[in-house]
């Protein structure tokens, strides 16, 4: 493969990067104690956790979550809890 | 609007001669922040702009730190672009010279040499380029303003030339060449015009064709895109010498390509020196010569990228290299110069086996008299015979023993 003269690339390219390979721990979202309150949406800091669709509870896009955990700590329910991932 | 400016040989500062090359080039973008010695530069120009005598657009920024950001911005824009600082105002810019560098954008930055803090001076010394010669961009010093004028151009020519598309520093000494008078011929636009091409960058932003500029890049590719920068430095050695000789053809005044010699055939004592240094050197050239003292002078007009092959060539026959180094690694005992030189020596694959000797002088200011460098050259004699030279030292210490 050639290489452009400098890094330019197309906008919106590092989606490819999918950054949920860091991940060490992955939260693990509890719908039956969730009350859809949306904390976890609101903190997290890659903006990955979102509504699941057609539904009132939460979930992240484990393609990019980190495995941080803000999610599971900011959760008034204590719906969320980070589990050691198996890869 | 142009054509406001007069040109044509007179009596100016320095800092005027930059600032009218720098318009006659006709930059887009000019952001910069006052900083002392390289003021008065940026105040011409910003007049420049308010009275309508160029078309550039300059942009007020809050520090040195913005005022190269906003130009990144502006030439990845296609803009050509300028800004001048200094010392402090240089180390604040540190994070963007690389960016700017691996962006390969051709901006073209006047640095009015003065010493870093502490202690705090403002004086001339050349640690503030020398300690970002790291950063990839191309380093040209400058011995009067003559050439301060006329490099300012050729800057341009080869950062711009898209086998390089890197940015360019052109050095000059902080109030020895920022502050002082002298006859200069100021440019015409019209021959500016048919030296200089309109700057035609490789790839430029373009809401058309959205791209990311300096976009992240992992393990898998960043030391390739390193590498491309090393060669883009390569490529510019042969641009620096053309671009000088072009300017010959056009305007008649040559000051070397990478390097510029003065009697050094056959000279058995060879002084390296960068920036204004050199012109002091000449004359200690010439009065040593006519005494019999076999000496030549080496200028280093390219310290990025560094011109080793043309130094080796020029000491390969001497008995000795002195160094004259405004600058000081410190934790090395000695100066970038003297380091260089040394390391291009032993890597040259070939037999020279000729003593450096390196001299630290003129830090923060202090004046570096013709008879400092006559006792200079004195050591390098019985270095000369004895073939054997010790390590660097600080010359004229005022107020402590070495």
């Amino acid at each position: 493969m050639t290489l452009p003269y400098a890094p330019i690339g197309k906008p919106g390219s590092s989606v490819a990067n999918k950054t949920g390979g860091w991940r060490i721990f992955i939260p693990v979202f509890n719908a039956e104690l969730c009350n859809g309150c949306g904390t976890c949406e609101t903190f997290c800091p890659e903006g990955i956790v979102h509504k699941i669709e057609g539904g009132d509870t939460f979930i992240a896009d484990y393609d990019y979550c980190k495995g941080c955990g803000i999610c599971a700590r900011e959760c008034p329910k204590d719906a969320i809890t980070m589990e050691l991932e198996e890869k | 609007m142009t054509g406001k400016l007069k040109s044509g040989r007179m009596v100016v500062e320095g800092s005027y001669a930059v600032a009218h090359a720098a318009a006659m080039c006709r930059p887009d973008v000019i952001s910069a922040y006052p900083i002392t010695p390289q003021t008065h530069i940026v105040e011409d120009l910003s007049q420049f702009v308010a009275d309508g005598a160029i078309d550039s657009k300059y942009i007020n920024v809050e520090s040195e730190f913005s005022a190269l950001s906003a130009l990144v911005g502006s030439s990845a824009a296609g803009a050509r672009t300028y800004s001048a600082t200094t010392s402090q105002g240089l180390a604040l810019m540190h994070e963007v010279l690389f960016n700017a560098a691996g962006m390969r954008l051709p901006i073209v930055m006047t640095i009015v040499n003065r010493s870093m803090s502490a202690p705090i001076n403002i004086w001339n010394d050349h640690q503030d380029s020398v300690a970002e010669r790291d950063t990839g961009w191309i380093q040209l010093y400058i011995e009067d303003a003559q050439e301060l004028v006329d490099t300012t151009v050729q800057a341009y020519l080869i950062g711009e030339d898209p086998d390089v598309s890197l940015p360019v520093m052109v050095c000059m000494d902080g109030f020895i060449l920022s502050h002082v008078f002298e006859p200069v011929e100021l440019l015409d636009q019209e021959k500016v015009d048919e030296f200089l091409p309109q700057f035609s960058p490789v790839r430029a932003l373009d809401p058309e064709n959205p791209e990311s500029f300096g976009m992240f890049v992992d393990p898998e590719y960043y030391m390739d895109f390193r590498y491309l920068v090393e060669q883009a430095m390569d490529a510019s050695r042969q641009k620096i010498a053309d671009a000088a000789r072009k300017f010959e053809s056009a305007f008649g005044r040559y000051y070397g390509g990478l390097i510029d010699t003065y009697h050094t055939d056959g000279a058995e004592i060879i002084l390296v020196a960068m920036g204004s240094l050199v012109g002091t050197l000449r004359d200690v050239v010439d009065d040593l010569r006519e005494k019999g003292v076999s000496v030549g002078l080496l200028k280093i007009r390219a310290f990025r990228p560094f011109p080793i092959d043309e130094i080796l060539k020029v000491v390969a026959r001497a008995k000795v290299v002195v160094v004259l180094d405004k600058n000081i690694s410190l934790g090395t005992g000695e100066g970038a110069v003297t380091t260089e030189i040394k390391a291009g020596l032993y890597d040259s694959g070939s037999d020279i086996r000729v003593p450096v000797m390196g001299f630290v002088v003129g830090l923060g200011g202090r004046d570096i008299p013709v008879g400092t460098v006559q006792r200079i050259v004195a050591k390098a004699k019985t270095v000369a015979e004895s073939g054997v030279s010790g390590r660097s030292e600080f010359v004229d210490l005022k107020h402590l023993r070495v």
